[in-house]
């Protein structure tokens, strides 16, 4: 039988692939985060979160919040692996009348909680959802994703102000930590770091890690989860374009879908990975 | 006449909110450091444990709101309106409205009558603002009552609402039962000759412009909209073919507003004259908020203007129309 970690590592080979196919058949979307964010959704949706498929299902209910919208290839992948919708809907991604638009829009996919793609919401949005845990006494958790370039926004900074006063210790934060964003390089654009000691000072505990090793996402989730009092930043350095030679560290293949030769090149990688 | 009560909307939300919160567990209540100006301190020191004061960080406010509703809680949010409907307006759009997000934005220091803070917090454009947001309910009440009775129904309604509150004072117009619908307008005066179609203070001011205008002889009907959107379409329609004529009044910029509104509905239903009275400058000055209104033509005078130029405009019925290219 496969350890859990040999595990998503097959789940979250086969969502790349899934992730590529559907950026191919769209045309157009985010392929370099996407790729990027995957391992850390597949950990969250196949090991870790508490959630279930069925609307109104018994039981506790984890919640995911992707703040950075434009990855929304990987959350639709992760979904549809889960059962919230069938996998044909991702050869659909950005057409007329799917349920599937090129930024989460919550009205119109199971699993997606709210709407996203305008930067630097999520955050307060799972301040929003974790306060109202708590007064229900609840201890399902939130988990956030945010890109690096995101936390330019000035509204991540009065999130991280807000779960630290508020002492929302049931509220993880993913910081997707590959280092580029559209323009170009996040240190040339708009320098973000020292990273770790800004959160720390908003008054959170960080873990950093390898955003790609699954031993350490689990870990980094387990540690977060047994952290009280404050909220947790779980600091993952990432490479954009994870997994497909070619599209790793690219600027370009931030907002660029695969053309035929690309996506039949990144499969066979994929596949003999 | 008898003596006008005044009473203060931004209290009368203060109070309705902190009953609710008595009724409902699920009421929790959101502000940005102006508790004590927007009155949801009321709620905070009876529901301590159910208010989040959020600092001065109105956009975190807003999404923060959406959260709290994502999992089932009704939040009101408050701020002056200035700050909920232009500092936050992106996260009004995202976090709230396209979701269509069960929160309640109760903004205070709506238009001119803010007063002596001057031009930087006078909200002249969050009507329009908001109004053009997918999903939302927008409600300008015209006093303290037609005030609890809005936030009592946006709490059993579900999804998004902006309520605009004022720092003033406002003449007491309304019964202390009055309902509220949104969509559904009120007609508290009838006439034949002009229509006063108003929202917010402006309600009050129709009246007595209607007062004025009965002295001379003329007929004027006065309607308060405070349910900007949803719009009473079937009023401003009865109100185009019933008197031909028609006057809007509100605190608020003529662009974009209530009296947009009701142009855009008469031009595509019904075409009769329509003339806006708001505010026409470019921003608003420090002073006295009675002074204010007299200073930017938002005031009894303003109406009873309009109501004289809309009723000159009128067209002449087609026979009369006929006989005059004949003779002429
Ligand atoms: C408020 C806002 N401004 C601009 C954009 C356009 N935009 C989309 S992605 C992006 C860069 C994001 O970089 P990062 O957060 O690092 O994302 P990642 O590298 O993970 O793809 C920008 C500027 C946006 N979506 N929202
Ligand atoms: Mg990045």
């Amino acid at each position: 039988m496969m350890n859990d970690i040999d595990k998503l590592k097959e789940i979250s080979r086969n969502l790349r692939k899934d992730i590529l196919r559907m950026l191919h058949a769209a045309g157009s979307g985010h392929t370099g985060g996407s790729l990027s964010a995957i391992d850390m959704l597949t950990a969250l949706y196949f090991s870790r979160m508490r959630h279930s498929p069925t609307p109104g299902a018994s039981g506790p209910r984890d919640r995911f919040i992707l703040s950075k919208g434009h990855g929304a290839p990987a959350l639709y992948a992760v979904l549809a692996q889960s059962g919230y919708f069938d996998k044909k809907h991702l050869m659909t991604l950005r057409k007329v009348k799917s349920i599937l638009s090129g930024h989460p829009y919550s009205p119109s996919t199971p699993g997606v909680e709210v709407c996203t793609g305008s930067l630097g919401q999520g955050l307060s949005i799972s301040n929003g959802i974790a306060m109202a845990l708590k007064l229900n006494k609840s201890d399902e958790r939130v988990f956030c994703m945010m890109g690096d370039g995101e936390t330019q926004e000035g509204q991540v900074w009065e999130a991280a102000m807000t779960a630290a006063h508020y002492k929302l210790d049931n509220v993880t934060a993913f910081l997707d930590n590959n280092g580029l964003q559209i323009d170009g390089v996040v240190k040339d654009v708009m320098g973000i770091e020292p990273i770790g000691d800004k959160w720390r000072a908003f008054g959170w505990e960080v873990y950093e890690i390898d955003g790609h090793d699954f031993g350490q996402i689990l870990d980094a989730v387990d540690k977060a989860g047994r952290t009280k009092g404050k909220p947790s930043l779980i600091w993952a350095h990432t490479v954009k374009g994870k997994g497909v030679s070619f599209m790793e560290n690219k600027v370009a293949f931030h907002g660029k879908a695969p053309s035929r030769e690309e996506l039949d090149l990144a499969m066979a990688e994929l596949d003999a990975a | 006449m008898t003596e006008v009560k005044m009473k203060s909307l931004r209290d009368a939300y203060g109070q309705a909110l902190a009953d609710l919160g008595a009724e409902n567990e699920n009421i929790v209540v959101l502000d940005a450091d102006l508790s004590g100006s927007t009155r949801t301190s009321i709620f905070a020191a009876r529901f301590p444990e159910r208010f989040f004061n959020m600092g001065v960080a109105e956009q975190d406010m807003v999404s923060t709101a959406a959260g709290l509703a994502a999992a089932g809680k009704i939040p009101f949010a408050s701020t002056f309106a200035v700050f909920a409907s232009g500092r936050a307006w992106d996260q009004v759009r995202q976090s709230v409205c396209m979701g269509k997000m069960n929160v309640k934005i109760v903004a205070s220091h709506g238009g001119i009558t803010v007063g002596e803070d001057g031009p930087t917090h006078q909200a002249l454009e969050d009507i329009a603002l908001m109004r053009v947001m997918p999903n939302i309910t927008v409600i300008v009440p015209a006093d303290a009552h037609e005030t609890a009775a809005a936030v009592r129904r946006a709490a059993q309604l579900s999804g998004p609402f902006y309520i605009r509150t004022a720092r003033d004072k406002f003449p007491v117009l309304l019964r202390e039962d009055v309902e509220f619908t949104p969509g559904k307008a009120a007609r508290l005066r009838e006439g034949t000759d002009v229509a006063i179609i108003a929202c917010g203070i402006m309600v009050s001011k129709a009246l007595e412009a209607a007062e004025v205008l009965s002295n001379e002889g003329v007929s004027a009907a006065v309607v308060n909209m405070s349910s900007i959107k949803p719009i009473d379409v079937e009023m401003i329609v009865s109100m185009a073919r019933e008197t031909g004529a028609i006057v809007t009044a509100e605190e608020h910029s003529i662009i974009g507003g209530l009296g947009s509104a009701v142009a855009e509905e008469v031009s595509e239903t019904e075409p009769v004259p329509v003339i806006r009275v708001g505010m026409r400058a470019a921003v608003g000055s420090s002073g006295a908020p009675e002074e204010l209104l007299n200073l930017f033509g938002m005031n009894t005078e303003a109406v009873v203007e309009a109501a004289r130029k809309a009723i000159g405009m009128k067209k002449e019925p087609a026979a009369t129309q006929a006989k005059t290219v004949m003779t002429g």
